[in-house]
């Protein structure tokens, strides 16, 4: 071999080293490069954090327990509720076309509100505007069944949240939010979730508290779990007053912790813990 | 550069004593006043000495310190589960003051200012406090004290 040659081998297997080490370091949690500006360097799926079992659980979609809402949404799709006689399937037919990427950009910028809205919001208006039908309630299992479906409709495309123009103030007041210490334990979002996600809080291994598996089955509450649900979990466990579940704080929040997933694959229905 | 310290997390809301209640609290809304003396609380929270192994079920109980939700003792390691989030306290007795160790506990941000630790002996100036909590500091002057005794045994 001409010594050129030899020089680009090594060179090939100097950098083969030490792409073999870095995915060393990483092999346990595998992320997406993070856009320039980001938070994170890279941004890992609350997928990464959970253990070969719960991971094993969610990949099966015949053992997935969230699939169950996944089904029991596509039979309530095509039920006609409310004065007009409409189900949702009269204005938007086939779900697997109509809806495949509106989970993955919510919430959204609604031009008559002059707000967001985010997937349960937008499926109550729907209900009320249109079908004229009561709106679900949250936590409900109707609500959070029908979120969890649409949702499903966008599995594995990218997270992709709009934050400028309107969303703008939005993002900042969420942003806001994450950094605030609440409650008698005086803690943030951004205390366990940016500062010490990868590490243990007692039994309890922290993730980056990223929402693109939202609704999720979650064992302990062995049902799907809304986001709203989730972030009130966590205030009221640092002894906080949480926001109100459809709050514009909460839709904030929303927006803002969406952002700090963006290009995470849509897992929904995901099982965390 | 020091590791920042954190500490506990009590996750419940019934906080089953390990002791006999305080006698009768000072009205909830008096806000707690600490004699700060060079980044330390020389002076005891209380008139009577803590208790080393009441501080350690202190140390231990979720709703209350709850200190291995976030550090590792050596010492405990019959306990499952120590937290990360926070530094080994092996051998804290050596690295800080009674003194310091009071204030550490009490309201570890006059101390590191960064840290995500949560004060132990703070009433006010925290936000969106749930109403059973408005007023009251996570742990009473005595748990304090007990704590203190308790890590004081780490050497």
């Amino acid at each position: 071999m001409a010594p050129r040659y030899v020089g680009l081998a090594a060179a090939i297997a100097l950098a083969a080293s030490v792409a073999t080490a870095a995915l060393a370091q990483d092999a346990e949690r595998k992320g997406i490069p993070a856009p320039p500006g980001h938070v994170f360097n890279t941004i890992i799926s609350g997928y990464q954090f959970r253990s070969k079992e719960t991971r094993a659980l969610q990949d099966d979609d015949l053992e997935n327990p969230g699939f169950l809402a996944v089904e029991r949404a596509a039979d309530a799709w095509k039920k006609a509720e409310g004065s007009e006689g409409k189900s949702c399937m009269s204005c938007h037919g086939q779900p697997e076309t109509s809806m495949k990427g509106v989970g993955a950009t919510m919430p959204k910028w609604d031009d008559k509100l002059k707000k967001p809205v985010n997937l349960e919001q937008r499926i109550n208006i729907c209900r009320v505007e249109h079908m004229k039908a009561e709106p679900w309630k949250f936590k409900s299992r109707e609500l959070t069944d029908m979120t969890t479906f649409v949702k499903y409709q966008s599995h594995g495309m990218p997270v992709a949240v709009k934050t400028d123009g309107p969303m703008s103030p939005w993002f900042e007041r969420g942003k806001q939010t994450y950094y605030t210490r609440y409650g008698q334990l005086d803690l943030a979002c951004a205390s366990c979730h940016e500062r010490n996600n990868g590490k243990f809080m007692r039994a309890d291994f922290l993730s980056q508290g990223q929402t693109n598996g939202f609704p999720t089955y979650r064992l302990r509450d062995q049902r799907v779990v809304p986001l709203h649900e989730r972030f009130e979990g966590c205030m009221f466990d640092v002894r906080a007053e949480p926001f109100k579940p459809l709050s514009d704080e909460f839709l904030a929040l929303e927006l803002y912790v969406a952002w700090r997933g963006i290009g995470l694959p849509v897992e929904t229905p995901s099982v965390r813990n | 550069m020091r590791r920042s310290l954190v500490a506990a997390f009590a996750l419940c809301l019934s906080a089953g004593g390990v002791r006999a209640q305080e006698p009768a609290k000072l009205p909830a809304a008096e806000p707690i006043k600490l004699d700060v003396v060079n980044d330390s609380l020389p002076k005891s929270l209380t008139a009577t000495p803590g208790n080393a192994e009441a501080g350690k079920k202190v140390f231990l109980t979720r709703t209350l310190g709850n200190c291995l939700a976030c550090h590792q003792v050596t010492s405990l390691k019959s306990e499952e589960f120590h937290g990360e989030f926070g530094p080994s306290l092996d051998g804290v007795a050596g690295r800080y003051t009674e003194a310091q160790l009071r204030l550490i506990v009490a309201d570890p941000k006059r101390v590191f200012t960064d840290t995500v630790m949560p004060a132990f002996f703070k009433n006010d100036g925290l936000s969106r406090v749930r109403p059973e909590f408005v007023g009251k500091s996570i742990l009473t002057a005595a748990q304090v004290e007990d704590v203190i005794a308790f890590l004081k045994t780490l050497n």
